[in-house]
């Protein structure tokens, strides 16, 4: 290696200087409207705007903050909050549990609140099969057939895990359904007994 | 109304439910013209985010016609027709007075460390979202902005979120004239980041991704160079020979969660759950950056700690800039922008499905079927 081989990285300049503001311009639609930092919205990153539409110093509150799950790092219930889906049944006492309990800096919070999704899940998808709706394992699979499954995924790395999406989606459903097998196995078993 | 209903893990259908109602004072609701599926919707679907309660109805990029608001609006009427930011913020608490409307602490109970948004999870505030019929839409003299006659509704929807976060990506970049900036990631975010660093004075823009046709569209859309990092066996090394072996001056980590291209990484992080996410782009962002450089993240994470390489980060000398988007703030320059075709959201939408089609429009951006970059979803028209 010659000295003008040296890559730019080990000497004080970058070898191949950027192309001409001329050349970008004529390339690029736009190309350096925004070269100016002040023109960008978020420089600097705090700014105080001049009018957010807000037309009170705290907001008025909205009604039924009473029992409201919180972060133990809020000082209360926010003035507004959403109200879909509210906490029901043992899904909703872990998670309750994990707001009570645990601030958001703790694994644990997290950890039971992800608990609690999983038996939401199934406690809903239980109540669904005596539902005129039950569940399945996954959804949307039509669009393998109408959007080219297989041949939209030729050639791609991500095919690789893919393959285990079945497993990692049905595995539960499996398992699920072969203990409840053992244990209506086990009843009527005891049963005859 | 007909709603979208998250029923667990790569589980969801439409629903009967309840036309919102005023809750809040300061509410309106809104009936849904145009919706999206973004990026981050992925992650609620495949079970990532903590307390994503079954019933949920997701979606936080959508725009629609004002139907009836709460008592002390002032700025919106019945049948104006408005694009809603994803976040909901209350313009008046202390982060909000600064600008920093993704981080309002007044909207949501459940966080601290997120703001409010709209249908994802009861971890950013348990508000239903827009991949609906009718929506609420709290905070409706702070947020929601009316429609320009000029503006095509398809950018106007893209505009609440995936083109705004593009945008402020590039700007989180701290770009300055000549840079070399590698975008991560060739989805609707990481495409409008890669047309954005032109505008603030890029020299080079590099984006990577392993999908075919969004490389192909980061070309003609961004005029942007292409690595596709099936073709690499390490693309950490490409991107250190790529750059005279200094390294990006910028990298913009527009993946996220869902990130691919290390196998146990992936499968431990978004198919186990073992960690927050896979952060694969986030550690070649750091390892492809220059030493001095920055990484702009606008990827999305959960709560859930992830396997970061913080050291390269601290040995390296980097800067990290990372943040959920201001969308609001992003505006009216961005309008300017998409006005005079220098951002052009609506040419990445490749597909259009009916609301009764959700369950099938997942799945098909989920798994990439179909060259699917930006799909969008036509509540029932009537
Ligand atoms: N910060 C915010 O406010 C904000 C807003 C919107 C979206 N997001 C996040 O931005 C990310 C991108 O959103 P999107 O809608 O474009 O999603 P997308 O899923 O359409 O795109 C992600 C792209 O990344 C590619 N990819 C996967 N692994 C990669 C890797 N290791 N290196 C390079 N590319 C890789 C995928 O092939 C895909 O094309 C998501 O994580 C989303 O949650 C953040
Ligand atoms: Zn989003
Ligand atoms: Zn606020």
């Amino acid at each position: 290696m010659t000295e003008s081989d040296v890559p730019s990285a080990y000497v004080r300049d970058k070898r191949t200087p950027p192309p001409s503001r001329e050349e970008l311009r004529a390339r690029i639609p736009g190309w350096g409207a925004d070269l100016d930092p002040a023109d960008r919205p978020s420089y600097p990153k705090l700014q105080y705007p001049a009018d957010t539409g807000a037309h009170w110093d705290f907001p008025e509150r909205q009604p039924g903050a009473e029992g409201r799950e919180r972060s133990i790092e809020h000082a209360f219930v926010t003035p507004a909050f959403g109200t879909a889906q509210p906490l029901h049944g043992l899904s909703g006492a872990i998670r309750r549990l994990a707001y009570q309990r645990f601030s958001e800096g703790r694994l644990a919070h997290w950890m039971l609140l992800i608990v609690g999704d999983r038996v939401d899940a199934w406690e809903s998808h239980l109540r669904s099969f005596v539902s005129g709706r039950p569940d399945v394992p996954a959804t949307g699979l039509r669009g393998e057939l109408t959007h080219s499954g297989p041949g939209s995924r030729e050639g791609r790395s991500d095919k690789r895990h893919q393959v285990l999406d079945p497993v990692v989606v049905a595995g539960p459903w499996l398992a699920a359904a072969g203990a409840t097998a053992l244990g209506a196995r086990a009843v009527v078993r005891a049963l005859r007994r | 109304m007909r709603a979208m209903v998250y029923r667990g893990p790569y589980k969801i259908r439409v629903e009967e439910k309840d036309v919102p109602a005023i809750e809040h004072p300061n509410d309106a609701v809104v009936r849904v013209a145009l919706a999206a599926i973004c990026g981050s919707d992925l992650h609620l679907y495949h079970g990532m985010m903590p307390d994503t309660r079954i019933g949920h109805t997701f979606g936080h990029e959508f725009i629609g016609v004002v139907e009836q608001v709460g008592s002390s609006v002032q700025s919106l009427q019945v049948g104006d027709r408005v694009m809603v930011p994803f976040n909901i913020f209350c313009g008046s608490c202390w982060f909000c007075s600064r600008g920093l409307y993704s981080n309002c602490h007044n909207v949501n109970p459940n966080a601290t460390a997120v703001g409010g948004i709209y249908g994802y999870s009861h971890t950013t505030g348990g508000y239903d979202g827009g991949q609906a019929e009718y929506v609420r839409v709290p905070f409706a003299d702070v947020g929601p902005v009316k429609i320009p006659d000029w503006m095509h509704d398809e950018d106007a929807v893209l505009l609440t979120d995936a083109a705004a976060t593009g945008y402020f990506g590039a700007q989180l970049g701290e770009i300055t004239e000549g840079d070399t900036v590698v975008v991560l990631g060739a989805g609707p975010v990481g495409l409008i980041a890669a047309q954005s660093a032109w505008l603030m004075g890029a020299g080079r823009v590099i984006v990577i991704d392993h999908l075919r046709e969004r490389l192909e569209k980061a070309r003609t859309m961004a005029h942007a160079e292409t690595l596709d990092y099936d073709e690499y066996d390490d693309i950490v090394v490409e991107m250190k020979k790529q750059t005279d072996f200094l390294g990006a001056d910028v990298v913009i980590e527009a993946v996220g969660a869902e990130a691919d291209g290390n196998f146990l990484q992936h499968v431990a992080g978004t198919k186990l759950k073992l960690q927050g996410g896979s952060p694969v782009a986030l550690n070649w962002a750091i390892d492809g950056v220059r030493k001095g450089g920055t990484v702009s993240v606008v990827g999305a994470y959960g709560p859930i700690p992830n396997a970061v390489k913080f050291g390269d980060a601290l040995n390296k000398g980097l800067t990290l800039r990372m943040n959920q988007t201001p969308v609001k703030r992003q505006w009216p320059r961005m309008f300017e922008h998409v006005r005079n075709g220098h951002l052009t959201p609506r040419e990445m939408v490749t597909h259009r499905f009916p609301l009764e089609d959700i369950a099938e429009a997942y799945h098909v951006f989920s798994a990439k079927l179909d060259g699917c970059i930006k799909p969008l979803i036509l509540p029932r028209a009537d």
